[in-house]
């Protein structure tokens, strides 16, 4: 049978051709049955897109890198169950364009962080890590402090994630801008309208400067929703949610 | 029309076909010069725009009606462009590499500035060892390999360094994009959408240059490296494409949104990642392999079947193998055990290729004691076979929960990049150099053992550092007391790995002072033609011209 090889030596588009089927054989079988079959991911309450803040936070953690050194997805073992909280579903990075799951764990899990610390807690760490954590070995963050936000941007952010399929509504991207400034100030007039848009945000001065949304205003709203959207004590994974 | 006309008429359709591929690039670069909003975009659309002048300034000057001198059969000029490209990135992707193993052993060498934070180096390491410093190895090899096996010229007047000098402005767009913060955090396909369609243009060219030349081949059979080449280079375009589909937020921005989501998004990036792997550090240097040790052994490829078998059933079981990086994640189950699968199997293609290389060296064994570069080469080939017995047993979900997420990944990847990609690159730039320069020799095969011995020292304490960090972090985060509660805060488990990375990053100090007396002594190879230890080294070491007259003289 071998001796038959002699054609792919002899034409090279013939060779391109096989080497093209063979190596889509794969791909096709293991990526297009995740965009159908529909026990993919789990039907949960509480998934919402994310706000002009959290998202603005979860830019600049892509930006700086954090995925290298964090992951944010529990696996479903006995001691990560234990450290980090329930194991991480499909569903809760449905709206995550791209994922965040992360591959090495140099720094602990992130993906449930939200609410485990404080909003001071946060500010002191970004700023320096080894003031909170003496044997931590992340870097500090000290310029997230000094960068305002410009709330300009939002709307177009906003737009371009509804092409790519997260449901934001028409409503919520006319408010980008406003949103941005009223989930860090809890003063302002449009605190409420956030939080009734988005179910659960947190609305806080993360960063401890009044009057300023910057960076670190971003990060913190961004790591202190992490993993508080799906609530489980409704969610029941023996149910129909079974994979 | 006589054959010189009608190359000439080429020729002169090829200048001004570059001409006016460069003025739209220079119209483009302005373009975003003058308009983006975007400080980042700006300075990349001047690099765009300044390569584009140079290169339109360049092909002017040496239109057509200039050309007295007969040329050379071969086309070298971008191989040896490349060949340089190669060991310039190599030696920048290692040091900023040891500068982060330090940093994880001292945090403070962060400066806390965005530009010199861990987050930010580390996907200008992994991009600049695997994409500056292996591409440009394997853009320069491949070319180099396709003419010679095929007894053809490389296709394209202007093409062969449109891909040389492409394939570079996107490494540095990508590089300098890193330290400015633009990222779109996709594991080793970190470089954003404009920086993502500018490669696409790139590898297309050199898709087209590569079969272009196989099409002109005077040999009637394609040599098996080629056939690894060319997968290599036809399945990192589907990669490519398929991972990077994103949409910009605006056309004179630089940040874009990742088509897919979650699930469906970790399951293509893996796809991508473990084929960058598969395709990118494996098939594309075992085209390597299968030129450069039977051509420095002066001995046939061992097992003609072996390669036909080993190269069909590589390539069709690496696409499957992605998954493993997701055990117990929320991918669903069924794609986890397929993965796992399929990786076990890739064990036999993998070692097939392994026995093919080593045994190749049959009745030459003697070489591996007078012969340093042919010893890089199998120690290379042991190394892979190291790594692909390795990644099989990680990706069984069992070794894999207590693996993933710790430093045995990172060991596992830097046996088989320092010890396969790294030592086998080395091997054939030490074979290229003095082939592509006509010389008679390397400058010195004393300083070649001296990096032998360096770098296999360095990979070692690299590899046994992360072994230990990373099985002693994995077991430590399951460790239970005797009251059934963890036993291990987390931040125990960081300060239990600060030996093992003060290792680590000592071993990869001995691998940069390696591979900086490589630079060394290639850049006294390409300087003059005097070898300090010339009679010590093979004839196979000296340029294919030269060996008649040499083997004459003795």
């Amino acid at each position: 049978m071998l001796s038959k090889h002699g054609i792919f030596e002899r034409h090279s588009w013939l060779l391109s051709i096989g080497i093209l089927v063979v190596v889509a054989i794969g791909g096709l079988v293991e990526i297009v049955p995740l965009f159908y079959i529909k026990s993919t991911i789990e039907k949960v309450e509480g998934m919402r897109p994310y706000t002009p803040l959290e998202l603005t936070g979860r830019d600049i953690y892509i930006r700086e890198g954090c995925y290298v050194c964090h992951s944010q997805m529990i696996r479903s073992l006995r001691d990560e169950v234990e450290r980090y909280g329930h194991y991480s579903l499909a569903a809760e990075s449905m709206y995550d364009h791209p994922f965040q799951w992360g591959s090495k764990r140099t720094g602990p899990d992130l993906a449930r962080v939200g609410g485990k610390y404080s909003n001071s807690w946060h500010l002191a760490h970004m700023t320096n890590p080894r003031s909170v954590v003496p044997e931590s070995i992340m870097p500090g963050y000290p310029w997230l402090a000094e960068r305002k936000l410009d709330p300009e941007e939002m709307a177009e952010k906003l737009k371009t994630l509804a092409i790519v399929g997260v449901p934001y509504s028409e409503e919520m991207i006319a408010n980008a801008a406003a949103d941005l400034e009223a989930q860090s100030n809890p003063e302002a007039d449009g605190a409420e309208a956030v939080v009734q848009r988005y179910p659960k945000a947190v609305v806080g001065d993360f960063d401890g400067k009044p009057g300023e949304v910057t960076e670190l205003d971003a990060m913190i709203a961004y790591l202190q929703m992490l993993g508080t959207l799906v609530d489980f004590t409704k969610y029941d994974a023996a149910g129909p949610n079974l994979r | 029309m006589t054959a010189i006309e009608e190359r000439e008429e080429t020729s002169a359709f090829s200048d001004a076909l570059a001409v006016l591929g460069a003025a739209l690039g220079t119209i483009l670069g302005l373009y975003l010069v003058a308009f983006s909003p975007d400080p980042v975009m700006k300075f990349h659309g001047a690099l765009l725009g300044g390569t584009s002048v140079l290169g339109a300034l360049y092909v002017l000057t040496q239109l057509t009606g200039n050309q007295t001198a007969a040329r050379e059969f071969y086309h070298d000029g971008p191989i040896k462009f490349a060949a340089i490209a190669s060991v310039f990135w190599g030696i920048a992707g290692f040091i900023v590499g040891d500068i982060i193993a330090w940093q994880m052993a001292f945090p403070w060498l962060n400066f806390d500035l965005p530009w010199t934070s861990f987050g930010r180096l580390r996907p200008l390491h992994t991009s600049a060892v695997i994409f500056a410093f292996g591409g440009n190895a394997l853009i320069a090899t491949s070319f180099y390999v396709v003419q010679r096996t095929s007894k053809a010229r490389l296709f394209g007047r202007w093409s062969p360094w449109f891909v040389v000098i492409g394939y570079n402005l996107f490494i540095v767009i990508a590089g300098t994009g890193y330290i400015l913060g633009v990222t779109q955090s996709k594991e080793y396909a970190e470089p954003e959408w404009y920086a993502d369609l500018w490669l696409t243009v790139v590898w297309v060219a050199y898709l087209v240059v590569f079969a272009g030349t196989l099409m002109k081949r005077k040999e009637p059979h394609i040599y098996v490296a080629n056939w690894f080449y060319l997968a290599f280079i036809l399945t990192i375009a589907m990669l490519h494409i398929v991972n990077n589909l994103a949409v910009p937020v605006s056309f004179a921005g630089t940040k874009s949104y990742i088509l897919f989501s979650g699930v469906q998004d970790a399951m293509t990036q893996w796809w991508y990642g473990h084929n960058a792997v598969g395709f990118f550090l494996t098939a594309g240097f075992l085209g390597m392999m299968y030129y450069f040790i039977p051509k420095r052994a002066e001995r046939p490829v061992y097992s003609y079947r072996l390669s036909i078998v080993h190269f069909w059933s590589l390539i069709f079981l690496y696409i499957w193998a992605g998954p493993h990086h997701l055990h117990y994640t929320a991918l669903p189950d069924w794609a986890q055990t397929l993965g796992a699968t399929f990786s076990i199997m890739l064990w036999m293609p993998s070692w097939g290729g392994m026995i093919n290389g080593l045994m190749t060296l049959s009745g030459a064994w003697d070489k591996l004691r007078t012969d340093p570069v042919i010893r890089m080469m199998v120690v290379s080939v042991a190394f892979y076979g190291m790594s692909t017995f390795e990644g099989p047993l990680m990706s069984l979900k069992a070794v894999n929960s207590l693996s993933h997420y710790t430093d045995w990944t990172i060991g596992h990847v830097h046996s088989g990049a320092l010890g396969w990609v790294g030592m086998i690159s080395f091997g054939a730039l030490y074979c290229l150099f003095p082939w592509l320069w006509k010389r008679r020799g390397l400058y010195s095969m004393r300083l070649v053992e001296w990096h032998f011995w360096l770098s296999t020292i360095g990979i070692l304490l690299y590899i046994t550092a992360m072994w230990v960090s990373g099985i002693l972090q994995g077991l430590m985060w399951r460790a239970y007391d005797e009251l059934g509660f963890l036993k291990y805060s987390f931040v125990e488990t960081v300060d239990a790995m600060h030996i093992p990375y003060i290792i680590r990053a000592s071993g990869g100090l001995l691998f940069i002072i390696g591979a900086l007396i490589m630079a060394y002594n290639l850049w006294r190879t390409v300087r003059s033609e005097v070898s300090v230890d010339a009679e010590s080294q093979p004839l196979v070491a000296a340029a294919p011209a030269l060996r008649s007259t040499l083997a004459a003289a003795e």
